[in-house]
Order: structure tokens, then sequence, then C-alpha cells
């Protein structure tokens, strides 16, 4: 039976669910969109973007690794997304007073290195990737039981680290020479969110695929940010942005056959570009 | 502080400077860029180490009384990306280091989150900051940031502020009614005040005594001491002259550019 979408929205969802297989990507979709929702927020909140862009193409050369070295590719993402989040973690330490401005500079060294090292990678793989598409572009196809659980806890322990270091992190982010004088480790709650979004990120990229992870880890932050700017409200929105994000992509996925990487975007991206117009109305 | 020395990268920024300040004093400290204004604040607040010298701050060792300091780091300015409500930021003063989430509503369920968020308001209040501390910090003026941040620096009720150029970047009025404020503070609640300035004008009707700084070494006293051609000649090295027009403001000419400063600046207008 071909899907077919039908309007009937109780009809199309009941379809959805009638395959394992959906049902694994949704739960996967959840649990990510709400991670990424929440390590976004304070990615937007730090303008570590750049960086977070940057940690998803290392899953690249990280998948070829792994497909080279016969793991599983989820394996070959955390790797290198971590080894990503230490390169410019250390190289914003090692940086010095000049740091600040260099770190733009090191972070696209880091995005350029992952591409060639992951073609580099591919080339000597040999074999085809089992669609380098779908890893580029996200793919809804595959996702199996062990691997919802391994992103789940990976969701959990980031979660986890976020509930502990908020606050500080926070202020870190927000006010950053005040914290330092009152005695909040600004450089290793650096450090340590660094590695967190890596981790955070190579989840991501498992729904979103390497070139999208726009649509679950930056937009719903920043759309959220735009909405208000109280901190729990804008947290809480953020997450629901992320979840209607995520769910939608993948159900215009199934019954489109489509990339649900696409349709998160270009959703992300109206619902992005709505929110600034609403904030640029002079209304109060 | 008594003969306190500070290096930074093998130069020696300042030395045998000695410095006391009595409790509820308001004292600016003055000085060129590039004299180590900030770097004796960094010292007092236990960031940066004497290279000789001894200094005790609020009867123990720098930056062991912290709790009981206010401080308010060189200006920040939020730009409008901020999307930041300035008393969240200054709930932050009162406790931005504590680990752990605030709980949602917990206002309605804890004394405690009650009694904090009550504190804070408090502290907007004496800022006079009621009308916008519920605006994104980046919408509100230069001047609304800078009384919020005040009010950060006050949410702990310390024993003493330590503020870092806090009239930089702000108009005449607002100088006037932020130098007015402190003044206030300090007054009424016996709060010591430590205020780093580029002009000591806008300040002159509120304090008690200036630290001037330059050329390396100190001078401190009160603004008719310190502030002479005299002193200032033998600080600098160089002649110079102070200049006191008829409204009672001090113009100091002739300043040569303190060594490694950036560029030519009037220090007092």
């Amino acid at each position: 039976m071909n899907p077919r979408l039908t309007f009937d929205v109780p009809s199309d969802v009941h379809q959805l669910l009638s395959y394992p297989f959906m049902v694994n990507a949704l739960e996967a979709a959840s649990v990510v969109a709400v991670m990424a929702a929440v390590v976004g927020w304070f990615m937007v909140l730090r303008g570590e973007t750049f960086a977070g862009h940057t940690l998803s193409m290392m899953s690249f050369p990280g998948a070829a690794a792994a497909a080279l070295a016969g793991l599983p590719l989820a394996a070959g993402y955390f790797a290198f997304c971590a080894l990503g989040a230490v390169i410019i973690a250390g190289a914003a330490e090692l940086g010095g007073a000049a740091r600040q401005a260099q770190r733009s500079a090191v972070i696209g060294a880091v995005g350029a290195g992952a591409l060639a090292a992951g073609y580099l990678l591919l080339s000597l793989y040999g074999g085809v990737l089992e669609s380098l598409e779908s890893l580029l572009f996200g793919s809804i196809l595959g996702v199996t039981r062990g691997e919802v659980l391994t992103l789940a806890l990976v969701a959990l322990g980031v979660m986890a680290f976020l509930a502990v270091v908020a606050r500080p992190l926070f202020f870190a982010s927000v006010d950053g020479p005040l914290a330092r004088a009152s005695r909040v480790p600004v450089r290793a709650l650096a450090v340590a969110f660094l590695l967190v979004l890596g981790l955070a990120v190579a989840a991501t990229v498992q729904i979103t695929g390497v070139l999208l992870v726009f649509a679950l880890l930056v937009a719903p932050a920043g759309i959220a940010r735009e909405l208000t700017p109280r901190i729990g409200v804008s947290l809480a929105l953020s997450v629901l942005i992320g979840l209607l994000i995520a769910w939608v992509g993948l159900g215009l996925s199934y019954f489109t056959n489509y990339s649900p990487g696409f349709f998160s975007t270009t959703l992300a991206i109206v619902l992005f570009a709505l929110a600034r117009a609403a904030r640029s109305l002079p209304v109060r | 502080m008594a003969q306190g020395a500070v290096r930074l990268g093998g130069r020696t920024i300042w030395s045998d400077v000695d410095l006391l300040v009595e409790e509820g004093e308001f004292v600016a400290i003055l000085g060129p860029n590039g004299a180590g204004k900030s770097t004796l604040l960094n010292v007092l607040l236990g960031l940066e180490p004497l290279a000789a010298g001894s200094v005790s701050v609020l009867g123990g060792p720098a930056g062991a009384s912290n709790e009981r300091i206010g401080y308010l780091p060189q200006r920040r300015v939020f730009d409008s990306a901020t999307r930041v409500r300035g008393v969240d930021l200054v709930r932050l003063g009162l406790d931005g280091r504590r680990w752990g989430v605030p709980l949602p509503c917990a206002g309605r369920f804890s004394a405690r989150s009650r009694a904090a968020s009550e504190r804070v308001w408090k502290a907007i209040e004496r800022v006079g900051g009621e009308s916008y501390a519920k605006r994104p910090i980046g919408e509100c003026s230069g001047g609304e940031q800078q009384r919020l941040l005040i009010a950060q620096a006050l949410v702990r009720e310390p024993r003493m502020l330590i503020l870092d150029e806090p009239l930089d970047g702000l108009d005449l009025p607002n100088q006037a009614a932020v130098a007015a404020l402190v003044q206030r503070v300090c007054r009424a609640e016996g709060v010591t005040v430590l205020l780093v300035a580029h002009d000591v004008n806008p300040l002159l009707p509120y304090l008690d005594r200036v630290l001037y700084l330059a050329g390396g070494r100190a001078a401190m006293g009160s603004v008719g001491e310190v502030i002479t051609s005299e002193t200032l000649s033998s600080l600098y090295g160089a002649p110079i002259e102070v200049l006191h027009t008829s409204d009672g403001r001090l113009v100091v000419v002739g300043q040569p550019e303190a060594p490694h400063q950036h560029g030519p600046r009037h220090v007092l207008r």
C-alpha cells in the first residue's frame, strides 16, 4: 500500500504509525528535537551557531571513517563531533588574548578540514556509503530500536548536564566579565558546553542530515527568542517548535518520499522569517 | 593596600601604591588610559595578584569577601540582539553562580524564591528602573542599562561597591544622574564606593577623596590636594597645569601621553 496524504489528520497519523520504522523514526526525532532545542537555545544565546554547524560537518568524515573501520555509523558521528569540539575548544584556549578574533577562522578551518578528510576517507573506503545523500540531507529509513535507545541515552546525559550548569552557563553567556569576577568557571564551562554541543550535534545529524542541522538546532531557539525575552517561556517554546518542525518534516517525508531534512528546514526557515517579521512590527 | 605593585606580562604597571579607604567613603580612581586603574580593581577583587606589598579588603585577603562586594565591570553594551530581560540580568547578580536550574513558577511554592525576587525588585527600585526592567536589556537606553547594571551590583546588599567607569559612554545628564545615584547609595546606607572614572567633573560634588594613578605611581587625598599643578606634575614628571573654570570645573592641560597608552586623550576636562 502506498502512503497517501488524505488531509484527514487522524487517518494520516494512523497510516504513519502503522509501520514500525516510522514509529522508530518519530521517537528518535522527538528525542533529538527536544534535546537539540534546549542545547541550541544556549548555543544561540552564546553566539556559537557557526561552531554548531561546523561540528555537524565533522560527522561526515565520522561516518566515512566508521564505514572504513566497519563500525556503526553512529559511533563515527559521536567520536568525530567530540573530536571537533576538542579542537575548537583547544584552539580557543591556546589562542590566548587574540582568541576571540581568531575563533571563527579556527572554526572555519575545522569545517574545511572535516569535508576534505571526509572525502578522502570515502575514497579510501571505495564502496558506496549506504547513501551519501541521506547522510548529508537526512533520512527517515533505518532507525533501529537500538539507535533510538542510544539517542535517548545521549539526550538524557546532555539534558542532565545542562540542568546542573544551566544558571552559571547562562550567566557566563550573557555577562562574562561579571561571571568571571563572581568566580563562575567561565572557561571550563565554555569547553564543557562545546563538548556537549558536539554530542548533541552528532545525535541531531542522524535525523536532519549533516547539512541541515539548522532545522532542529538553530531555528527553534532563534524563533523562540524572537517571540519572548522571558527565559523559561522561551526555552519551553523552543522545545515545542522543535517538536513541531521534526514531526512535520518526518510526516511529509513519509508521504512524499523526499528527505525529511528538506521539509523540516523549509518549515524552520518560514517560521523563523515570520517570527522576525512579527517582532519588527511596531505593535507592543 | 600598602606598598602595592603589579606586574603584567613582565612590565610593572604601578608600584609603591598606598590606598586606605574608610568605611562609607566615596573614592574615585582617576588617571590616563593604561595607568592600571582596572588592574587596581582586579587586585582588590583578588583576580590579579600583587607583585609586592600587601592588600586587605573588608578585613580579609583580597577575593575572600567578594560576596559582600558589588562589582560593575567596565561598560558592557547589550545590543538589540540581547534578548534577555533586565530583571533576569539583575537576578544573576544574586544567584547567577549557583549550580542547577530555578524551577518554573517556583515563586508560587517556595518562600526563598519569593524572597529572592523581592530582593531583585528592591534593587531595581533603588535605581528607579521599575518601568523598563521587564524589557529586553538590549532595547533599553545606555543610561537605563547602566542603572540596571548598578542594580545588579547592589542586589546582594554589598558593603562595598567597585564600579569600573560607570559613567563612560553616558551623556552628561545621565552621568550626573548616575553619579548622584551612587552617592545616595553611599551616604544613605554607608556603602563604601570605589569608582574608576576618566572625568572627575561629574563626580566633584559627591567625592570624599581621589586616588590618581599616573606614570606608574599614585597620589591620594582630597580633590583639592591631588588635582593640583604640583601633584600632577610630579606624578607625570612633566609640567601640568590645572585650571579652575568659573563654574568650579577642573581642566587639566599640558598632560603628556602616559607611557604605553594608545592615543591622545584628555583625562580631565
